[in-house]
């Protein structure tokens, strides 16, 4: 996912129009909520995003899916921030689906989390809702206590009146706030004045996700709720012809069996029956317009239309004519291959049919998207579709299917029953990681010209992969030209000052392998090509691969800032420490600006005689903006260089006859403990509002790797993930 | 019928003898903390203590472990290992997404009775088994050393 030009068009007028926004707020109310044997607590909803009980707690609803990237506090941090609320008194619940009330400022009319912009979107929204709150409780303790407003004083959850020595909690408060109107203008905080923003607020998350109460859409358990396995194709587009559940119908446990358009579901008592009961079925498949192809034949035609040109997506000044008479030419191109997110939690879902509409338990990342197509599914209004927003174990895109394909796989199930019993579907393993919606494969060639002194003269850079965006909801905002901005991201606008620059784009439509975001998007394969092949560059023209970086940047302060912090403390230009007999060991550096954010990394490696690649070490350098909790970021950032690790070392979906050939964490393996680098992460202080963290943290990484493994043995790496046999002595 | 010992309780299953332990956990026993990751012992999120030691839940017969005590993430912090595991994680704040956490302690609490002072290298070697897909590899490295201080 992305910010698009569109959205940061729609950023510009959040901000102008900031002074006088409406929030769409709703009216503030006060709840109760009795239960027996209770004292009754009641609640005063400031707005969409807060309420405050009588029991003192403070609750920050939050718009935003939490999948580990530390969404909920973050979003409470911004907010209890301009309420003046003590960090232990808050707690994040996810909030409904409303697209009215809590869409992604940066998308127009929609909910959903990704493009790493939760804070940056929230950034005035949460803290205006804080403020708004804190302005009610300010004027129910001024009118109780019969003094003026500006007397009063709010301080970690409590108002006080100096001078005749009154206190109440927000708490004590909270009905009477519920009687005060909104504020018509809301002051925001001097940013000096911060006491959340900029510390270092604990996750809100961290007890329950150690204790193992955190709920997950794995963990929904409901009265009568049936396990749903499913049958898949396998391969793409293959559907059924026929199939025997006989065997499966006697399995213990097993209800149903049932055909839905994703292929056969056996819905049990459990997951274990479900699963045995799946594994029993004898199907039939019709492959007559299943894609067939091998990810070695996808990755030849690649290369094919790499020979021709493809449509602009970049122009600088005249790149043929730079390359008429250069001095010197330099050419690589690179290989990238699927990618399967492989969330710790395979997909999932819980769907119940009730008279008046229909409840979906999910780790949700789409709201809009996937509620409209529920509705659409059951003949139901978008609204009377109730999205209940869980815990997501994990998701780096996944669960932001542009087509919300598990998400119907589980109605579809439930609506084959003619709703009879709510149902959670479960992917097992093999069902997450065959189930597409990958990373797409891409080739990428590139071309420099350099004059006698070894200056860059001229860059052309061909792109060739699938589309994610074509064909998905967001294709008219977001596909212009016939150039899916998030296929050439990274690319189209590399920083560089480079005065002649051609970059083009060749986008296969006939590849059946469904295609998706994963953590960085286009920035997972664009900032390795251009950073790679920049250092091939520098070698070429003589140049230290930083200043080469520095000289082309020179326009560019932030990067410049970004790249200087990285060097200095990664030690740049010092002698590394040798390594054991035979060992080869090399630093190299890359830089990539993702989601608004820059991000500078060194690594340092160590290759082993055998071509075994160890990763020492990896310093980051991030420029996101306000840093709004420095931990969390450098939690994302040290987390993004292990999931870019996981990729650059194992990663690869590979396709035989269609076939997905990896099917658990043996075949395709995340990066495991013992191969996890010190990582160090320094952040740039930056009062400029905030840009993302959740991905940026990941494009350096890789091309970082690869620099370093060319310094330390002058092999450039040219497919990922990087092969020993790539990298013998 | 099959009868096991669960967190210090004797509890009645009419499950099939070859049903995993950890869907025996999750779906009869309600006990949904430790979790599906595989199915096949590949990434330690079903991870549970059998007899004080760690085993996959995922790829363990509930038959398999008649007689023998088996103890879950829900009640771990019932000793002073666990207990010092979870503040550590809490005080470093750990958890991302927090999937695979339940299985990330159980195995570091197994590596913590063995062993109250840990290199980087055995923390390692006893906790490679646990896939965490965020990579909070680092912390988890900084938690264990931090439990072991606080159990010094």
């Amino acid at each position: 996912m992305r910010e698009t030009t569109i959205e940061n068009l729609s950023r510009r007028r959040f901000l102008q129009g900031s002074a006088g926004l409406t929030l769409g707020f709703c009216l503030p109310s006060l709840a109760v909520a009795a239960s027996a044997g209770k004292s009754p607590v009641s609640t005063f909803e400031a707005n969409a995003f807060l309420r405050i009980g009588s029991d003192n707690t403070v609750t920050v609803l939050s718009k935003h899916l939490e999948m580990g990237q530390g969404t909920y506090t973050g979003l409470a941090t911004l907010l209890a921030e301009e309420l003046d609320a003590d960090w232990a008194q808050v707690r994040v619940e996810g909030a409904a689906a409303d697209a009215k009330r809590y869409n992604n400022l940066f998308w127009g009319p929609s909910q959903g989390t990704g493009g790493s912009t939760a804070m940056a979107n929230s950034w005035e929204q949460m803290r205006k809702a804080g403020a708004a709150g804190r302005a009610m409780l300010v004027s129910a303790a001024a009118r109780q206590w019969q003094v003026p407003a500006g007397e009063i004083v709010v301080e970690a959850g409590k108002l006080s009146h100096p001078p005749s020595r009154r206190t109440a909690s927000f708490g004590q408060l909270a009905e009477a706030a519920a009687q005060e109107t909104v504020p018509a203008e809301i002051r925001l905080k001097d940013p000096k004045d911060f006491k959340l923003i900029g510390k270092t607020a604990k996750r809100r998350d961290s007890a329950d996700k150690t204790n193992g109460t955190a709920k997950f859409t794995q963990d929904v358990q409901l009265p009568g709720m049936l396990v749903a396995v499913v049958a898949h194709p396998p391969q793409f587009g293959a559907t059924v012809q026929s199939f025997d559940g006989s065997k499966t119908r006697a399995i213990k446990g097993v209800v149903d069996v049932v055909q839905i358009p994703q292929g056969i579901a056996v819905l049990a008592r459990d997951t274990w029956s479900a699963k045995k009961g799946r594994d029993a079925l004898v199907v039939q498949w019709d492959d007559s317009r299943a894609f067939k192809l091998g990810s070695d034949e996808i990755m030849a035609r690649y290369k094919e239309m790499a020979k021709k040109p493809g449509l602009v997506a970049r122009q600088e000044g005249d790149a043929a004519q730079a390359f008429v008479a250069p001095a010197k030419v330099v050419r690589a191109s690179y290989d990238f291959p699927y990618l399967a997110h492989a969330a710790m939690e395979p997909m999932n879902c819980v769907v119940q049919l009730k008279a008046d509409g229909c409840e979906v338990w999910n780790g949700e990342q789409f709201q809009t998207v996937d509620q409209g197509r529920i509705a659409q599914l059951f003949g139901l209004k978008p609204e009377q579709v109730n999205l209940n927003m869980l815990y997501a174990g994990g998701s780096f895109g996944r669960r932001a299917s542009t087509h919300s394909d598990y998400v119907l796989e589980a109605a579809h199930i439930v609506k084959a029953i003619n709703g009879r019993a709510p149902v959670k579907l479960v992917w097992m393993r093999e069902d997450d990681m065959r189930g597409g919606y990958y990373r797409p494969l891409f080739h990428h060639a590139l071309e420099a010209a350099l004059d006698g002194s070894g200056k860059l003269l001229g860059w052309k850079h061909r792109l060739v992969g699938q589309s994610i965006l074509t064909g998905s909801p967001f294709e008219s905002v977001m596909v212009k030209n016939g150039i899916d901005h998030v296929s050439v991201e990274g690319a189209a606008n590399l920083p560089y000052a480079i005065p002649n620059m051609l970059v083009d784009l060749h986008t296969p439509t006939d590849i059946g392998v469904p295609v998706l975001w994963w953590r960085s998007v286009g920035s997972s394969h664009t900032a390795f090509s251009t950073e790679a092949f920049l250092d091939e560059v520098a070698a070429a023209a003589g140049e230290d691969p930083l200043a080469l970086r520095q000289e082309l940047l020179a326009e560019r302060p932030r990067y410049l800032a970004v790249l200087k912090l990285a060097a200095e403390k990664a030690g740049w230009g010092s002698k590394l420490k040798a390594g054991k007999a035979g060992e080869r060991r090399g630093r190299g550096i890359a830089i990539h600006e993702s989601f608004n954010s820059v991000v500078a990394q060194v690594a340092e490696v160590t290759v082993a005689k055998d071509g075994s690649l160890k990763v020492d070490r990896v310093v980051c350098a991030v420029d996101c903006g306000t840093a709004i909790n420095p931990d969390n970021i450098r939690s994302q950032v040290e987390g993004g260089v292990g999931f870019a690790l996981s990729a650059i070392l194992h990663g690869e979906i590979t396709l035989k006859e269609g076939r997905v050939e990896q099917g658990n964490f043996d075949g395709y393996a995340p990066l495991r403990i013992n191969e996890m680098p010190k990582v160090e992460v320094h952040i740039v202080p930056s009062a400029a509002p905030p840009t993302g963290i959740g991905e940026p943290g990941v494009p350096p990484v890789a091309p970082a790797v690869a620099n370093a493994i060319a310094a330390a043995t002058g092999k450039r790496v040219h497919r990922l993930p990087i092969r020993p046999a790539d990298l013998l002595a | 019928m099959i009868q096991l010992n669960i967190n210090g309780q004797s509890v009645q299953l009419d499950v099939e003898p070859d049903t995993p332990l950890l869907w025996a956990l999750r779906d009869s026993l309600q006990m949904t903390g430790t979790k599906y990751g595989c199915g096949q012992a590949l990434c330690g999120a079903c991870t549970v203590h059998v007899d004080g030691s760690p085993v996959r839940s995922c790829s363990m017969p509930v038959s398999a472990v008649v007689g023998r005590k088996v103890t879950t993430i829900e009640a771990v912090d019932a000793e002073r290992v666990g207990k010092a595991v979870q503040a550590a994680w809490r005080k470093l704040d750990v958890v991302q997404c927090g999937y695979c956490q339940s299985g990330q302690i159980m195995s570091a609490v197994a590596l913590l009775r063995q062993n109250r002072k840990p290199t980087d290298a055995d923390i390692d070697a006893a906790m490679s088994g646990n896939l965490c897909r965020c990579a909070t590899y680092v912390r988890i490295r900084a938690a264990i050393h931090e439990a072991a201080r606080s159990l010094a």
